[in-house]
């Protein structure tokens, strides 16, 4: 893997009449990488997508894809790219075969047809009309399309929507298998464990602006671990503690949750320490923690925590506006 | 950089290279769908066998009408195959692929704009000109052949006629919901053009009045005075010229061709959707 872009974009905005969708996006995909754009309906992930598939002109700022404008310099670069769009469609009177060869044909350096339908386990469908396909066969073939014209670079915009699990991971092998051959991949997806499963870097869009990158791993360890019980007594009775009957616990964020039921939720940067504070406190007093859950933050967790953020900022929003 | 921006802005559409071998691709597609899709199909082969029929009882007719008859029903057949294969069939074709999202897919693909609206429409073109050949042989077989004084126009009408109606057909497309409002966008266009372009009445019949000097502009007329000059011989007076002369006669129908086709891309550019709305 070499740090040449292979995507690079600078300050990237785009306008639909006065709403701004995409807000100054900068964002580099270097060659081999995946990065998996993340956001929330309505983040602005397929308008930024588009921009960068050459699709749509940008109203702002920088795009390049191997070194060119893809919106006006498509012609040079559209052979290296291979696009699976959200949605996209077929004609449901043409075979799988018959799509594929017309595909094909259009293409300057196709792929055996034969090869990549065996590649998304459609070749017993080949002979198929399309009308006939389930929603996860058609989006199967959507991928083959994709990655018939061999592309350097690969723009997948929810390629496992649909997809049994075990098709999802076959999907993901395939991709995995494109990456190491050295195809760039930019990906976006809702799920966030395709997102851990998949990518080098990760980068959430949020109200039309990036508002974090990173691996899984950078962006799992800015977020707190998790810690929830329930407190009984000897006995087996429930107590409910108060904020203050709780040991002091050095890495929790925010004031701990309790609920009617007794249920104590807290979060922590230092789940170790605290977790061992916690049971000493328990144990001293012969108190039970049922229903005990320690864990630490996933990227689900972090991006539905940067989702409540966002309301926030939207409420900010509200009140400048007024 | 404001520059960067109105730069940016002016993009426009990609350029109109178009490759053979693309267009071939994607029209032998659209054929296949032609064949599948009975509605078409049967629009597309019910007018050539009509029109056999037609020309079949037509024999009896004497001599002196035989030159005039036959050029004028080759072009009966090949205006309804312009305006129904290539007109009707085509704007419901764009309509059906823009609906089911294959033209978006073709967007993100190598293929131009031209190329994908080319390899749409070639099928068409097959049809009309399979059908104006058709016409030439039962012409031929059934009443007195024609002189063919100019066969070149012939070639001008229907494949001038094509492409100026393939574009009108991007326009109307763009205008149409759904493929079933496609029955209703393109009735205008049919509606207004057919009573002009000079099917029946006789050539010099209606000739030198207000409505003629209209119909003359109309898209379909020039395609009726291109067939009748090049099939014939006749000018619209029902002079029978000479070759030399037909080129002559042959100018203002190409010019009103070429007009309007200019004016069909431009309507095309301005209506013309590549994706549903939303």
């Amino acid at each position: 893997m070499t740090s040449e872009p292979i995507v690079h974009v600078r300050g990237a905005r785009r306008r639909y009449g006065t709403f701004e969708a995409v807000r100054g996006v900068d964002l580099d995909v270097r060659r081999g990488e995946l990065v998996a754009l993340l956001g929330t309906n309505g983040a602005g992930r397929t308008s930024f997508v588009e921009l960068v598939e050459g699709l749509a002109p940008s109203d702002g700022g920088t795009v390049r894809v191997l070194g060119r404008d893809p919106y006006r310099q498509r012609r040079e670069i559209v052979a290296s790219l291979g696009i699976m769009l959200q949605s996209a469609g077929f004609s449901g009177d043409l075979t799988v075969a018959e799509t594929a060869r017309t595909w094909a044909g259009t293409l300057t350096r196709p792929r055996a047809v034969d090869e990549v339908l065996a590649a998304v386990d459609l070749s017993h469908r080949a002979d198929v009309r399309v009308a006939s396909l389930s929603g996860g066969e058609k989006r199967r073939l959507d991928l083959a399309l994709a990655i018939m014209g061999d592309p350097e670079v690969l723009f997948l915009d929810e390629p496992t929507t649909g997809l049994d699990p075990e098709s999802r991971r076959a999907t993901w092998r395939l991709v995995q298998g494109m990456l190491a051959r050295g195809t760039t991949v930019l990906l976006t997806t809702h799920y966030l464990e395709e997102a851990e499963e998949l990518a080098d870097r990760i980068a959430i869009l949020q109200g039309g602006r990036i508002v974090r990158t990173g691996s899984v791993a950078d962006i799992v360890a800015a977020e707190p671990a998790r810690l929830e019980f329930v407190v009984r007594n000897r006995g087996g009775r429930e107590v409910v503690p108060t904020v203050d009957d709780l040991p002091s616990l050095e890495g929790v964020v925010d004031v701990p949750e309790i609920d009617r039921t007794g249920r104590v939720r807290l979060r922590t940067t230092t789940l170790q320490d605290d977790l061992f504070t916690l049971l000493q406190w328990a144990d001293a007093r012969q108190l039970r923690l049922d229903d005990l859950d320690a864990r630490s933050a996933s990227l689900e967790q972090a991006f539905l925590a940067m989702d409540d953020d966002r309301n926030d900022t939207r409420n900010d929003d509200t009140e400048v506006a007024a | 950089m404001t520059t960067t921006i109105s730069n940016a802005r002016r993009s426009a559409t990609p350029t109109a290279t178009i490759s053979p071998r693309r267009v071939a691709v994607l029209a032998r597609a659209e054929l296949r769908l032609l064949v599948r899709n009975r509605t078409a199909l049967f629009n597309a082969l019910l007018l050539p066998a009509a029109t056999v029929g037609l020309f079949s009882t037509m024999g009896g007719l004497g001599d002196e009408a035989a030159g005039v008859v036959g050029p004028m029903l080759l072009n009966i057949l090949t205006i309804m195959a312009l305006a129904l294969v290539v007109y009707y069939n085509l704007t419901v074709a764009y309509v059906a692929r823009r609906e089911e999202l294959v033209l978006k897919r073709y967007l993100v693909g190598e293929a131009s704009r031209a190329e994908i609206l080319a390899g749409a429409a070639a099928p068409a073109f097959a049809v009309a000109l399979a059908q104006t050949v058709l016409g030439v042989v039962a012409v031929s077989v059934f009443l007195e052949p024609p002189a063919f004084v100019n066969p070149l126009l012939m070639i001008v009408a229907v494949v001038g006629g094509a492409v100026m109606l393939t574009t009108l057909a991007a326009a109307t497309s763009g205008l149409s919901r759904t493929v079933e409002s496609a029955q209703l966008t393109t009735l205008p266009l049919l509606i207004v053009a057919l009573p002009f372009a000079g099917l029946f009445g006789g050539p010099g019949a209606s000739s030198g009045g207000v409505l003629d000097t209209i119909g003359t502009f109309t898209p379909l007329r020039p395609i009726t005075d291109l067939m009748l000059l090049g099939a014939g011989g006749l000018d619209g007076d029902g002079q029978v010229l000479t070759l030399a002369e037909t080129f002559a006669a042959a100018r203002l129908p190409v010019a009103v061709l070429i007009a309007w086709t200019i004016l069909g891309q431009f309507a095309a550019r301005r209506w013309m959707r590549w994706e549903p709305r939303r």
